[in-house]
């Protein structure tokens, strides 16, 4: 089954087309990244999905289920997404407890206290930042915290757009495991936008190169590792990174 | 009282109450460690007290008439002096803050809500909500405050409700710019994205999300602007149309005292002294609130 | 080559309702006309050095230090007068977080012709062609469209870029570039690199960059520190932090996946192991 697919998807802010016939299919239970230039619509294609950018022609279904073009309440249960920046995605003046009750409340879901509770232990954190605030926490435990919100609902689909790219390799290690760790309990399915290629070949199975609004390459990660990618820009983005990493004895 | 310390600044409360109640006990703490604040908050403490034990407080009757004791100095029987009609103008200022009380609070409960709401609808919406509701706001706020009332007085009548209606119309423009300029900032962020994203409604987002991160400001705003609402209600009352005799109403204490500013002078400077008293008070106040709850000071990161 | 900052014993410490916290203790480096860079987990105090150097660290915090001296000046000396002359035109920083530190409600072109502004007077049309041609130069292709838009309405990466090319344009001596291409991808970040060091090489410009992306410190600076806690833990080469002895940084640099990746999990730093040795 597929959980997202896109069928020549342009989208455009105002007068100006953002992407140009983005065609993905993405699978239920799948890890799926997409990477490419900055500025190249990988975050719009995510927002697109979410509502948040309602401007679009072309199809969006979501598990079988075509899109509307805004943000509806039925499907925020289906896919919820956790954006980049953990300072700027919660709420400064709510207390953790308030931000994870929150959808609970939209939904008039009961037993509020557990949930919390629940999923706070999942994403592993303490009981004990329950009710403080957002700038109590350093930035990797409100990463966890914007993922924790993603999962109160309990959607089988995640939108991650750069989930670690504001916080430092050891934070981004542990967000890393725990979202790798989450997929295997619940079955997720992800939809991943990152720049970092390796963190592609640590957390996804598939992934699609983006640039300047088109998908040049949809690849396994084998490939990736293997270094065999087809399309030129992958290529040079591929041996962008090689150059870089650091040759660590 | 050690423990209750602890338990307050605890940096991982066990409840939502212990939360709440920390936050604010650090604001008054940090209230308490500016004196002009302090000071402030008691003389609006001051006020309040006044105004509500006023039958208490006062050594006589406010309206009682006695005309043998006409313009009396300050004396130990009349710690004030006594005005053209002979009432104890001490106990006129002691009732006097009752009114001006209810007009401060009555012009904050009306004017600051609808400020509040009609900025951050228009902030929040945009397009032609916006403009609509910006162009209304300008209008208003393109006339001077005092005029703005005299004119609503005129319209509606002389009298306190009015007096107060009046002065909520003018004020509330200004509350809906802030308001609306604050919306701007957060309204493209990512955590209204993302509780937009949970399905909540529009009135959801701006009552839950957005209105509460205005209203620091707007408590600041309001609190600074308390002296000139009293100044606006006790202009309005000096030249008549605010309060009517024989309400002791300090503006118009004061205007009918200046017949006699000359040789009595008591008669006109006893309000005048407690309408300086009272706005300082709301000024001091409002000056350590915006030390303490402007989130720039500290509050982020 | 005389030093172009000086740092010695560098506190920064912020008042608590349970007494003071010191979270940068007793930083000290020099910096000729070079490219330093300083890495470290979150809150180690990175960004904390690099804002008091500029005397930015915000109210309740205090900064003191033996010494702190640019270009011969003693920035602890200066009034906020003085340093508001000093910062943008001989200092300037790119802040961590661009979407916080840009204006939410003016254009990015506003944004960078007013960080042009306040060091000189320029004719309008001059302005205009400053403006892109710095907006090209950190390759965003198509400026004009770009300069018009608000903060919210760029990429997370093109965000970081404007943010570079406003403290590039007045041509700083000294750049602190906290984080400034933690959204980009390596190819762009290669190229807006290039640009800053064009300054460095060209103009002499002095350079903190800092980062928790190992790699790219190691690759583009010539010297690193490493912070823990507020301390500096070790101080190296750039080419050298691949064989670093110590413990932390061996920690940092195991946490990254890489992209032949195929361990199940990656390893996260053991703190309690050796925090109190
Ligand atoms: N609200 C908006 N209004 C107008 N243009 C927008 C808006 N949001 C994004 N854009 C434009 O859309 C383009 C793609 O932006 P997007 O955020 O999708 O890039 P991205 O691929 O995620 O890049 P990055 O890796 O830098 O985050 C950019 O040119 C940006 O200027
Ligand atoms: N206003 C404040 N009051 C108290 N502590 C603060 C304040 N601002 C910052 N800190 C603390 O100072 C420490 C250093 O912060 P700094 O921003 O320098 O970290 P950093 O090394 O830049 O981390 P990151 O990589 O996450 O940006 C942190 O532990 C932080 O909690
Ligand atoms: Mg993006
Ligand atoms: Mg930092």
């Amino acid at each position: 089954m597929t959980a997202i697919s896109l069928k020549n998807l342009d989208i455009s802010y105002g007068h100006t087309q953002i992407t140009h016939g983005v065609t993905l299919d993405i699978a239920a239970g799948a890890s799926f990244a997409l990477v490419g230039e900055s500025g190249s619509g990988k975050s719009t294609v995510l927002k697109a999905i979410a509502g948040l950018a309602p401007q679009w022609k072309g199809d969006i279904a979501v598990n079988g289920k075509p899109r509307s073009h805004g943000i509806d309440r039925g499907f925020s249960k289906m896919c919820q997404m956790v954006f980049q920046d953990p300072y700027g995605s919660l709420h400064p003046r709510k207390t953790i407890d308030t931000t994870l009750s929150e959808p609970l409340d939209i939904h008039g879901i009961g037993n509020q206290g557990k949930r919390v509770e629940e999923t706070m232990a999942a994403v592993g954190l303490d009981r004990r930042f329950r009710f403080r605030f957002p700038h109590q926490l350093s930035g990797g435990q409100r990463q966890r915290v914007a993922i924790a919100r993603a999962l109160m609902l309990e959607p089988r689909i995640l939108l991650l757009d750069e989930p670690t790219s504001a916080l430092d390799v050891s934070v981004q290690a542990e967000i890393l495991n725990l979202l790798k760790r989450l997929r295997r309990e619940q079955g997720l399915t992800y939809l991943m936008v990152t720049h970092n290629l390796p963190v592609v070949s640590f957390l996804c199975d598939r992934l699609a190169v983006m640039r300047g609004g088109r998908i040049v390459e949809v690849a396994d990660v084998a490939q990736l590792k293997a270094g065999t990618l087809v399309d030129p820009y992958s290529r040079e983005l591929l041996a962008a990174n090689k150059g870089h990493a650091l040759e660590s004895a | 009282m050690a423990n209750v310390t602890d338990w307050l600044l605890d940096d991982s409360p066990a409840s939502r109450m212990q939360a709440r109640l920390g936050r604010t006990y650090r604001i008054v703490l940090a209230l308490a460690k500016n004196p002009l604040a302090v000071v402030g908050a008691i003389i609006v403490a001051l006020l309040i007290v006044t105004a509500l034990a006023a039958p208490l407080i006062a050594t006589a009757d406010p309206i009682a008439q006695n005309l043998s004791q006409r313009l009396l100095p300050p004396s130990a029987d009349h710690w004030m002096g006594t005005d053209e009609l002979g009432r104890d103008i001490w106990s006129r200022v002691v009732f006097g803050s009752r009114i001006t009380l209810t007009i401060v609070l009555l012009v904050a409960v009306i004017a600051a809500p609808v400020g509040l709401v009609v900025g951050a609808v228009a902030g929040y919406f945009g397009g032609w909500t916006d403009r609509i509701l910006m162009g209304i706001t300008d209008i208003f706020l393109s006339m001077p405050k005092l005029i703005l009332a005299l004119a609503f007085v005129a319209a509606l009548g002389p009298g306190i409700q009015n007096a107060i209606i009046a002065i909520a119309i003018a004020a509330w423009p200004s509350y809906a710019r802030i308001a609306r300029a604050e919306t701007l900032t957060f309204r493209n962020s990512e955590f209204i994205a993302a509780v937009q994203l949970q399905g909540a409604s529009a009135t959801r987002v701006i009552g839950r999300h957005i209105l509460p991160l205005c209203t620091s400001s707007m408590i600041i705003r309001v609190t600074l602007d308390m002296a000139g609402i009293i100044l606006t209600a006790a202009g309005l009352g000096f030249i008549g149309l605010g309060a009517q005799p024989p309400l002791p109403e300090w503006g118009a204490m004061i205007s009918r005292g200046r017949t006699f500013i000359v040789d009595q002078w008591w008669v006109a400077t006893m309000p005048g002294f407690a309408i300086i008293l009272v706005s300082l008070g709301f000024c001091f106040l409002g000056d350590g609130l915006r030390d303490v709850l402007d989130p720039k000071q500290g509050e982020k990161q | 080559m005389s030093a172009l900052l000086d740092v010695k014993n560098l506190r920064v410490s912020f008042p608590t309702p349970r007494g003071p916290v010191e979270v940068v203790r007793g930083v000290s480096f020099t910096l000729g006309r070079e490219r330093l860079g300083i890495v470290g987990e979150s809150g180690s105090g990175k960004s904390m050095t690099g804002r008091s150097i500029l005397k930015l660290v915000r109210a309740p915090g205090k900064v003191t230090a033996d010494r702190l001296s640019f270009d011969g000046i003693e920035l602890t000396a200066q009034s906020e007068r003085q340093m508001r002359a000093i910062r943008g035109a001989r200092i300037s920083m790119v802040m961590q977080d661009p979407k916080f530190s840009l204006n939410p409600v003016m254009t990015i072109g506003e944004q960078i012709a007013e960080a042009l502004l306040t060091h000189q007077t320029l004719p309008r049309s001059e302005i205009r062609a400053r403006v892109f041609a710095m907006l090209e130069s950190v390759r965003i292709n198509d400026p004009e469209r770009v300069a018009k838009l608000y903060p919210h309405e760029v990429s997370g990466g093109m965000g970081q870029r404007v943010m570079i090319a406003m403290m590039l344009i007045p041509e700083p001596d000294l750049l602190i570039a906290d984080e400034p291409t933690s959204a980009l991808d390596v190819s762009v970040q290669a190229q807006v690199l290039d640009i800053i060091n064009e300054q460095i090489v060209g103009k002499g410009m002095g350079l903190i960059l800092i980062s928790h992306d190992l790699n790219l410190v190691a690759s583009y600076c010539d010297r690193i520190l490493v912070m823990y806690r507020g301390e500096v833990v070790e101080a190296c080469k750039a080419s050298e932090l691949g064989q670093t002895k110590h413990p932390y940084t061996r920690g940092l640099l195991a946490a990254m996946p890489r992209i032949d990746e195929n361990r199940d999990e990656l390893p996260v730093l053991d703190r309690s192991a050796w925090a109190t040795a």
